[in-house]
């Protein structure tokens, strides 16, 4: 009896969990459609988000293209199809790794310093302070880094796209030998639209993943260093999980 | 001076003999804490323009109380009225709106950390565009100096002392012209000198402003030269309320054993 009361309390607690980020995420909303509108806090947080990942996002997206280049090269060429080598790469970026690999490393870099930021402000009680001076702190904390996110990652995805199928060229056809004609002519007969819009999609609803997570586990951090250290773990593995099951749903729905 | 509400306790009676009116009220407030009972039907009347300093043993739910009377936390049961609203049932629309007439100074000052003293300080002004910012340059240090920090404006939080800290959140406090002011043990962690100059400093401030001061300390018997009223919580009830001369006398064992000895429980 104990161990169905024990399985019955995590799924309570589960749900209720899921209902709080729910609600946090609606509140959240609300609050952005109200006055005033926080222009420098939504630009202070798309500098911080944006500006200060590009070059993790970079550096990641440069080496994905190139080791997609090398093992797509192999592939291909036992086809003799080493011309299609930049629709692969092209097509992998722009559906897939782009928006997921980008927003997984803004997770890692800009998702947990959210997470720390906001418990830092709750157990220190700056956000209690914010609010007897009659300020929301959803309004005032959270709105400008959920615009901020849903602003910046589809950048960055563009971004991780762009920089990733240049570390496909590189080694494709500086290294490997493909024709450069080809390599270009591929991708401008295999990219549609469709992939972009797709893929922009992704990378708009990963944004909203990330700030949503990273600032509800902030918010409601417990009030110890140990609980803002759980806080954060949890923010990012979750936020990563989130990730990857969405975008199996949404790449299901958009095939 | 008019009522808001009914008051039936002694001590609320006495509150309006003496002439004051009640500016908060707490009425059966019960709170349950990670399921653990904190406050179990708290009655209190706060009289206005006075300072109330609430003691009590750490862990009794103090803080807690404090937090109840600007809407911080909501009651289980009970209710929190403010000049006559009950806090637990307005929206946050309204309850920001209520805000406006309290500030509060938290234990760790709460100052925001990613800006200097004299932006705290000129941040609640700021936030609410009451004053234009010329207004602001001259109004802010201004408010320093008074608070004994000129001179810090340009320092950051992480760059003041503990006391510097307090004086700062005091500064920020008054600076919106709050009638009412929370202090959540505003000497915990300083020297006693300092203490003593925190307390010297909340006394001129409230001789200046006349806000309604509510105050958690642990400080005995330090706060009664401070106080108007003392109030003390005890298994999360409002044990006893005098004037704070008067509390002192009281026979109340309980009372008696936590105002004559503080070292040993106050600390614990």
């Amino acid at each position: 009896m104990n161990v169905i009361q024990g399985i019955g309390a995590r799924v309570i607690s589960q749900i209720e969990e899921m209902g709080a980020m729910l609600l946090f995420l609606m509140r959240s909303f609300w609050w952005l459609f109200r006055p005033p509108l926080r222009l420098f806090q939504i630009t202070k947080q798309m500098h911080f988000v944006g500006y200060k990942s590009t070059f993790v996002v970079i550096l990641t997206a440069l080496f994905t293209g190139m080791v997609l280049a090398l093992q797509g090269y192999y592939s291909l060429r036992k086809f003799g199809s080493e011309g299609l080598l930049g629709s692969a790469v092209a097509l992998s970026m722009i559906r897939e790794l782009g928006p997921v690999l980008a927003s997984l490393m803004v997770t890692a870099r800009a998702g947990s310093a959210m997470t720390a930021e906001i418990g830092i402000m709750r157990i220190t009680e700056q956000i209690d302070a914010l609010e007897t001076m009659a300020i929301n702190s959803l309004q005032y904390l959270i709105t400008p880094k959920m615009v901020a996110s849903l602003i910046s990652v589809p950048l960055l995805v563009a971004l991780f796209d762009v920089v990733g199928i240049g570390g496909g060229y590189v080694v494709g056809v500086k290294l490997l030998g493909v024709s450069g004609g080809s390599y270009w002519s591929s991708i401008e007969s295999a990219v549609e639209w469709r992939d972009v819009y797709g893929g922009i999609l992704k990378s708009i609803s990963f944004g909203l993943i990330i700030s949503w997570v990273c600032c509800y586990k902030g918010y409601f951090t417990k009030m110890s260093a140990e609980g803002l250290g759980k806080a954060t773990t949890e923010s990012v593995v979750l936020a990563s999980v989130l990730i990857l099951v969405w975008d199996y749903f949404l790449t299901s729905v958009l095939l | 001076m008019g009522l808001f509400f009914n008051l039936g306790s002694p001590v609320e009676r006495a509150i309006i003999d003496m002439g004051s009116s009640i500016i908060i009220q707490l009425k059966g407030v019960e709170k349950t804490l990670g399921g653990q009972p904190v406050l179990r039907g708290v009655d209190l009347g706060i009289p206005k323009g006075d300072i109330t300093t609430i003691i009590g043993p750490s862990g009794e739910g103090k803080s807690v109380l404090l937090k109840h009377m600007i809407g911080l936390m909501r009651p289980d049961r009970g209710q929190v009225l403010v000049d006559g609203v009950d806090l637990a049932k307005i929206h946050d629309r309204e309850l920001n709106e209520m805000r406006k007439k309290f500030a509060m100074l938290f234990q760790s000052a709460a100052l925001f950390d990613s800006m200097n003293v004299f932006e705290n300080v000129a941040f609640p002004l700021r936030e609410k565009r009451l004053v234009s910012e010329p207004d602001i340059q001259r109004y802010v240090p201004e408010m320093l100096e008074r608070v004994g920090l000129g001179k810090m404006g340009h320092k950051f939080p992480s760059e003041l002392s503990g006391g510097m800290k307090k004086r700062a959140g005091l500064a920020r406090a008054l600076v919106m012209g709050p009638e009412i002011i929370l202090f959540d043990e505003p000497t915990t962690g300083l020297d006693p000198l300092m203490a003593h100059a925190i307390h010297d400093l909340i006394l001129a401030m409230h001789k200046t402003f006349g806000f309604t001061g509510i105050m958690v300390s642990h400080e005995i018997p330090k706060i009664f030269p401070i106080s108007d009223w003392v109030a003390m919580l005890k298994n999360g009830k409002i044990l006893a309320m005098e004037r704070s001369n008067d509390f002192q006398r009281l026979s109340d064992p309980l009372v008696q054993e936590f105002i004559s000895v503080p070292g040993s429980i106050a600390a614990s």
